[in-house]
């Protein structure tokens, strides 16, 4: 190398060219400047603010600006349980945002149903639009929404750019759903403190 | 007890039924399905009464099932701070209907709709009885009844394709987020004053 460059010259200056993997090089820029679409329905979505504000700030993770377009958003973060009546508006939403795109499902309700094992509530939104990352909690505090976040940056960074499959749109199958039927049924299933409820009770 | 209660016992006679101080110190009564319109506006337009207010419109299904279901009204007179609670008892055997109060409460419409959409009970009168919480389409029953399982009817998965083929902009109809069909409600002249175009004008103005 020092018959190269000569260290001396540029020593002090930065270097007007360098080397990068491509993906590594879009997938850092995809990862330090994904735009959430909030889509907060209850007070999983106070955390949510709680997680935008001040104080824990996400906009030190490059989520400055906050898209309400789904046009213009990369991450949908559901902050909050979702009844069936909502469902068809959340995969609007999904559908309407431009790839690259990822979920966020955060906090019980969203990812489970959480304790609202009834009538009105769909168990999990992965029933609906497909999740890469689930934040535990009820509601989870922001921490753990940077936490899921940063794990949402992690497997970006991981993605290639040759996998077409990524960025595949999936719309919704022949029969209407997301997922084969019996498989939406058995994580439907009840858990938790609602074992002892059935469906003909 | 409520001094109401006998005020109605005078005048409408075996019509109302047994009357009871509820355990948070107000009077609920019980009147006749049949007569609860003329009963409702009594009670609204009578000097010294004066229950200008509805509060609510709600229903109780109890846990035995032989038990009536009934549908609460609550009054309130405000320049009285007066409250009453109106009770209407329907067998359940037989088809649940009574009169709807919307013509003396316009503040009815929605209540007695969502009394309709969880309870099933029919409001006879009522101008616009659909379902208000529970989307339109929705098939599964009336969901607080008490036969109605907690999860409901379908399997979930049923459910989601039922959610799913949903159209999600067509819960609300174009009438209801206007205030188009209200506009013949209007006072003469602000219905003038719209007509013109008035965009109305700031203190200092000229």
């Amino acid at each position: 190398m020092k018959h190269v460059v000569d260290t001396k010259e540029i020593a002090g200056q930065s270097p007007n060219w360098m080397l990068a993997r491509l993906d590594d090089l879009v997938n850092w820029a995809r990862a330090n400047s994904l735009w959430p679409m909030p889509f907060g329905t209850a007070c999983c979505a106070i955390e949510f603010m709680a997680t935008a504000a001040s104080r824990f700030d996400f906009a030190r993770f490059g989520m400055e600006r906050q898209a309400f377009s789904p046009r213009q958003a990369d991450v949908l973060i559901c902050a909050g349980r979702l009844p069936f009546k909502l469902a068809p508006v959340i995969r609007r939403v999904y559908d309407q945002m431009p790839q690259p795109k990822w979920v966020i499902s955060m906090g019980a309700c969203a990812s489970t149903g959480g304790i609202f094992d009834n009538y009105a509530m769909v168990q999990g939104i992965d029933t609906v639009v497909p999740v890469d990352v689930y934040v535990p909690g009820c509601p989870p505090r922001p921490e753990g929404l940077l936490y899921g976040v940063l794990l949402l940056h992690k497997k970006i960074k991981q993605e290639s750019l040759r996998d077409r499959a990524l960025r595949e749109e999936h719309p919704l199958a022949e029969s209407g759903l997301r997922l084969p039927p019996d498989e939406i049924d058995a994580v439907s299933e009840p858990f938790g403190n609602s074992v002892h409820q059935f469906r003909s009770a | 007890m409520n001094p109401s209660v006998d005020a109605l016992r005078a005048t409408f006679g075996t019509a109302i039924g047994r009357a009871a101080v509820a355990r948070d110190g107000e009077t609920m009564v019980y009147v006749s399905a049949g007569r609860l319109r003329e009963i409702m506006q009594w009670l609204r337009d009578t000097p010294g009464q004066g229950y200008h207010y509805l509060v609510d419109v709600t229903a109780v299904e109890h846990r035995d099932r032989e038990l009536p279901l009934e549908v609460v009204y609550f009054l309130r007179a405000l320049d009285r701070r007066a409250d009453l609670r109106v009770k209407v008892e329907l067998d359940p055997a037989a088809e649940l209907v009574v009169d709807s109060v919307t013509p003396l409460w316009k503040g009815a419409d929605w209540l007695e709709r969502e009394v309709f959409d969880l309870f099933g009970i029919s409001f006879r009168g009522h101008p616009d009885l659909r379902r208000i919480l529970m989307w339109e389409t929705y098939a599964e029953g009336h969901p607080l009844r008490k036969d109605f399982p907690l999860r409901g009817r379908f399997s979930r998965a049923e459910q989601v394709r039922q959610a799913l083929a949903a159209n999600p902009e067509a819960h609300y109809s174009l009438e209801e987020l206007t205030i188009a069909e209200a506009f013949s409600e209007l006072p003469p002249d602000m219905k003038e004053r719209l007509r013109r175009g008035e965009r109305g004008t700031l203190q200092g103005d000229e």
